[in-house]
């Protein structure tokens, strides 16, 4: 099975993975394939440097995702893999995606319904 | 960590047709190029046009293109909104009712330019073609074409980025950088390399300082911000100097937040505890700098004691940051727009340039590279000038001329207060006779982006006799003084190149130009003949392709240029150019990399000097961290703090009116300046103008998340809605600039709306800082109330009672005269 990774870590909230993939799937106003999810940003007290704090993205897939089926048939990336601009989005066979969650950084892997 | 190479060796190169230009694929035509203006930014990324019955469907990255890798801005991802947008200007048109009614009477191409040619002759012979002012908007694919245009055809020395104040963008940093490097510096994320970050020359970053700008979503300056994301994965670490909390910041060993127009106090603060503490790199500045002495010394006194109760950061903070910045081996200082919209701008860059210098950070891998236009094609502010007038030139607005500042002129635009002072009282500060009598915009949205002091610069431009816009979109500017429209074709549109660093791209033509709408290139050729014949023949333009394959050949404009004759032959002596025609560069991907860029240390290899030998390309050849040039510039030649002209240091009795610091101009993904608001994607993302907030102010002044709040000063106000957010520290606000809202009536007193939510409304003309450089845009002082349904308008009252009036028309100040 396939699906996609995030290294959410460096997630920057760019929306270009959500209109990606809202304009190949011509989606109205309103609806998405990938929607950002956004927590923070809050301080935590007492930490310092890069733990002080949190503000972090991660995107979810929507009923309407299809990881760009045709177009991976096709040789091509997904839509929001191909877009994202922080680099950290991956599309691949999800047993091999999983070896990148290394703990070092944060992760999520997203496997839509392909039914 | 993403991995470049893995990146590479996954692609499917074939199926994105790698090596084709055009393609037939599933119904659409397909055409590989870069996107540069209009719309966009200052960047040119890859991209695949799908176009069908000669319309554009949609656009994709090209991940084939090294210098995006196929990622792409939500922006260009929503393209088609824009290029198919109703709003279009399709046909020229001629105003037929009053200034600001919106009536306009279509006409023909040749109607307009007798119109033009008419005016222009009958200017030029009554009152001088200096009588003519030349406008362009940031970083538009017109920034070095319009100077030209200006210079050649209308042949006025008057080319500006008009009513914005202190050259406040990009220009004080540049001319800051030229003065102690002799080149200009930018933080190295593998730019200059086809390979970018497998390149095995480039290491990435071992610090990245990102200050005074969010590179993520400006992506200033032909640069990306993203590319440093790629170097964090890398291992870089950050320090971030904002008083916004950003991505970085979050992210950040060191977040410094410091008050809003005292980035010059940090500067010399850390330069103090480097210094001192001997963190420098030794053996590069006894090498390869002078003026350490003269440096220290100006800055002995600055220590972050010093600096602490200045920028309300902790004086431990400062030495720790400073610390690391010195400790990396190869460290990059990513600035920004910020450095050039404070008082301090010119000393501030320097202050910036040393550092990097004594860190010894200039022009190594992972540090701050200096970068050329690729392929030495320099097209820039001076093209056309040889065929301005002499009598022209002489009376050229410049600084002193046009404000009665005086020191270097170091800056090619025209001063635009200069120009403000000349519309408003009609002669010099001299009292020398000097109408404006025309003006000529391209690609420019002034009153709604970055005239500061909008609702004067309305004023004036309303007393200017012929107004020309060149734009594909009715803007508040159109509606407000032009007289006549010039519809002008959308990036896909056109056939293009450019460099602005590296690679050269071009821009090819996806789709026809909409209704009769015209390249900016082909009114150049169309004009340029019936304006000025000389040039006209001297240039031997008859299509728009002509222009690329000049430029491709290292025209730069002049008529005696190093790198070739004004028709593009190249000289022997030539050195500028890519050896490749429009045409065959665009069918070779569109880029192409030159060796210079992708060289590290060039000032040890001989190649920064037009001598050929090492060093670097000043006076000296040495980095002058109190550079000579500066003095002849009348700048002072070491770094120093100047506070706003108002806030708590300077004007604490005002701070009870008036208790927030107003900080504005941040970017955000979905725009570009006044750029793309008419698109409902966007729209959907970022409907409304945004003021951030801190919690804490959010309760004292009784503002609430999601409603409007009026944001005023001493000078005027505007209206945004709330954003509640830690992003921001208690006592200090940010706005967004740029607004209007295509949406709302055209007509006065609406003209969409501009006045209503435009920070212009409280920033001053004729605010400087040294020199004449820099102003306050970032660091004013303001409250911040509810809106209450009924309340005045600014667009009312700016159109229809004549303003706040706190000015006095023809006085060289920014605030009333008595």
């Amino acid at each position: 099975m396939n699906g996609i990774l995030i290294n959410y870590e460096y997630c920057t909230g760019c929306h270009s993975c959500e209109v990606a993939c809202k304009k190949r799937l011509g989606l109205p106003e309103g609806e998405f394939g990938i929607r950002l999810t956004e927590t923070g940003p809050w301080e935590y007290a007492g930490k310092s440097g890069e733990d002080r704090w949190e503000w972090s993205w991660v995107p979810v897939l929507t009923k309407a995702c299809d990881l760009c089926a045709d177009r991976t048939d096709a040789g091509k990336m997904p839509m929001c893999v191909q877009h994202c601009q922080a680099w950290c989005m991956y599309h691949g066979e999800v047993g091999e995606l999983a070896r990148k969650m290394d703990g070092e950084t944060r992760w999520a892997l997203l496997t839509p319904r392909l039914a | 960590m993403a991995n470049y190479q893995e990146f590479l060796d996954g692609i499917d190169r074939a199926a994105y047709h790698e090596g084709e230009l055009t393609w037939e694929e599933d119904g659409f035509t397909v055409t590989r190029t870069y996107q540069y203006s209009p719309p966009g930014c200052h960047d040119s990324c890859g991209v695949l046009f799908y176009a069908k019955d000669g319309k554009l469907d949609h656009v994709e990255g090209d991940p084939l293109s090294p210098f995006t890798n196929g990622k792409l801005c939500m922006r260009c991802l929503d393209l088609p909104e824009i290029v198919n947008h109703p709003d279009r200007v399709l046909y020229p048109m001629k105003r037929a009712g009053e200034r600001g009614e919106n009536k306009w009477e279509r006409i023909t191409w040749d109607e307009a330019y007798d119109m033009i040619e008419t005016k222009v002759k009958s200017i030029r012979e009554e009152y001088g073609s200096e009588s003519i002012v030349c406008v362009h908007g940031t970083g538009r694919n017109v920034n070095w074409l319009v100077p030209l245009f200006g210079q050649a055809a209308l042949q006025t020395p008057n080319i500006s980025t008009l009513f914005f104040t202190g050259f406040a963008c990009y220009m004080p940093r540049v001319c800051g950088a030229m003065a102690p490097l002799g080149d200009f510096p930018i933080a190295d994320a593998a730019v200059g390399h086809e390979d970018r970050y497998v390149d095995p020359s480039f290491k990435a970053p071992e610090v990245i300082v990102v200050w005074g700008n969010e590179p993520l979503a400006s992506n200033a300056d032909g640069y990306i911000g993203h590319w440093l994301v790629q170097c964090v994965q890398m291992g870089s670490r950050i320090i971030s100097i904002d008083p916004r909390l950003t991505w970085w910041g979050a992210r950040a060993a060191y977040h410094l937040q410091l008050r809003p127009g005292t980035d010059a106090a940090l500067a010399c603060a850390w330069l103090n505890v480097i210094i001192s503490e001997g963190l420098y790199d030794h053996e590069f500045v006894d090498c390869w700098t002078s003026g350490l002495d003269e440096l220290w010394e100006g800055i002995k006194d600055m220590t972050p004691e010093w600096a602490a109760p200045i920028t309300g950061l902790s004086a431990e903070d400062i030495t720790a940051s400073a610390r690391l910045y010195a400790s990396g081996n190869n460290s990059a200082i990513q600035w920004g727009l910020a450095f050039d919209q404070q008082m301090s701008a010119m000393a501030l860059n320097l202050a910036v340039c040393d550092l990097m210098a004594i860190c010894g950070n200039i022009d190594r891998p992972g540090g701050n590279i200096l970068v050329r236009n690729s392929f030495e094609i320099n097209a820039g502010y001076a093209s056309g000038e040889d065929f301005t007038p002499q009598s022209a030139k002489d009376r050229k607005l410049t600084i002193a001329r046009g404000t009665g500042i005086t020191g270097g002129e170091f800056i090619a635009h025209a001063c635009t207060d200069g120009i403000l002072h000349c519309i408003e009282a009609g002669e010099l500060p001299d009292g020398e006779p000097y109408p404006i009598k025309m003006i000529w915009f391209q690609s420019s949205n002034s009153l709604a982006c970055a005239g500061m002091d909008a609702p004067r610069d309305y004023e004036a431009l309303k007393t200017v006799d012929f107004i020309v816009n060149a734009d594909p979109i009715l803007t508040p500017l159109s509606v407000a003084v032009a007289d006549l429209l010039l519809p002008v074709a959308m990036s896909c549109e056109r056939n293009s190149a450019r460099t602005w660093w590296t690679p050269v791209r071009t821009i090819y033509r996806a789709v026809e130009p909409a209704g009769e709408a015209k390249t900016d290139e082909q009114i150049v050729v169309d004009l340029m003949p019936r304006l000025n014949p000389e040039a006209a023949e001297a240039f031997g333009w008859t299509k728009d392709t002509d222009i690329a394959d000049w430029y491709l050949a290292g025209g730069d404009g002049k008529k005696h240029g190093a790198s070739s004759n004004v028709k593009g032959n190249i000289s022997e002596k030539a050195k500028g150019g890519v050896g490749m025609s429009f045409q065959e560069l665009s069918e070779k991907g569109g880029y192409a990399y030159d060796d210079w860029n992708h060289t590290y240390e060039k000032y040890a290899k001989g190649m920064l000097r037009d001598d050929g030998n090492p060093g670097f390309s000043t006076p000296s050849g040495r980095i002058e961290l109190a550079p000579y040039t500066y003095r002849v510039w009348g700048l002072t030649p070491t770094p120093f703090h100047t506070e706003p002209p108002e806030g708590p240091v300077t004007t604490p009795e005002l701070m009870e009116e008036y208790p927030l610091i107003l900080s504005c101009g941040g970017r955000s993904f979905e725009f570009f300046h006044s750029e793309h608001r008419q698109m409902p994607t966007m729209r959907e993302f970022h409907p409304l103008p945004l003021v951030m907030v801190n919690p804490v102010d959010a309760e004292k002044y009784r503002v609430e998340d999601g409603q409007w709040a009026w944001i005023e000063n001493g000078h005027g106000r505007f209206k945004q809605v709330v954003k509640v957010t830690p992003r921001v520290a208690p006592g200090v606000i940010h706005a967004e600039h740029g607004w209007w809202f295509p949406e709302q009536e055209a007509a006065e007193p609406s003209l969409f709306g501009t006045f209503d939510s435009n920070p212009n409304n409280c920033t001053r003309a004729f605010e400087t800082g040294e020199g004449g450089i820099g102003t306050n845009i970032k660091s004013m002082i303001c409250r911040i109330y509810p809106y209450s349904a009924g309340d005045e308008l600014p667009g009312e009252k700016v159109t229809r009672k004549g303003g706040w009036g706190d000015y006095t028309v023809g006085a060289m100040c920014g605030s009333k005269v008595d």
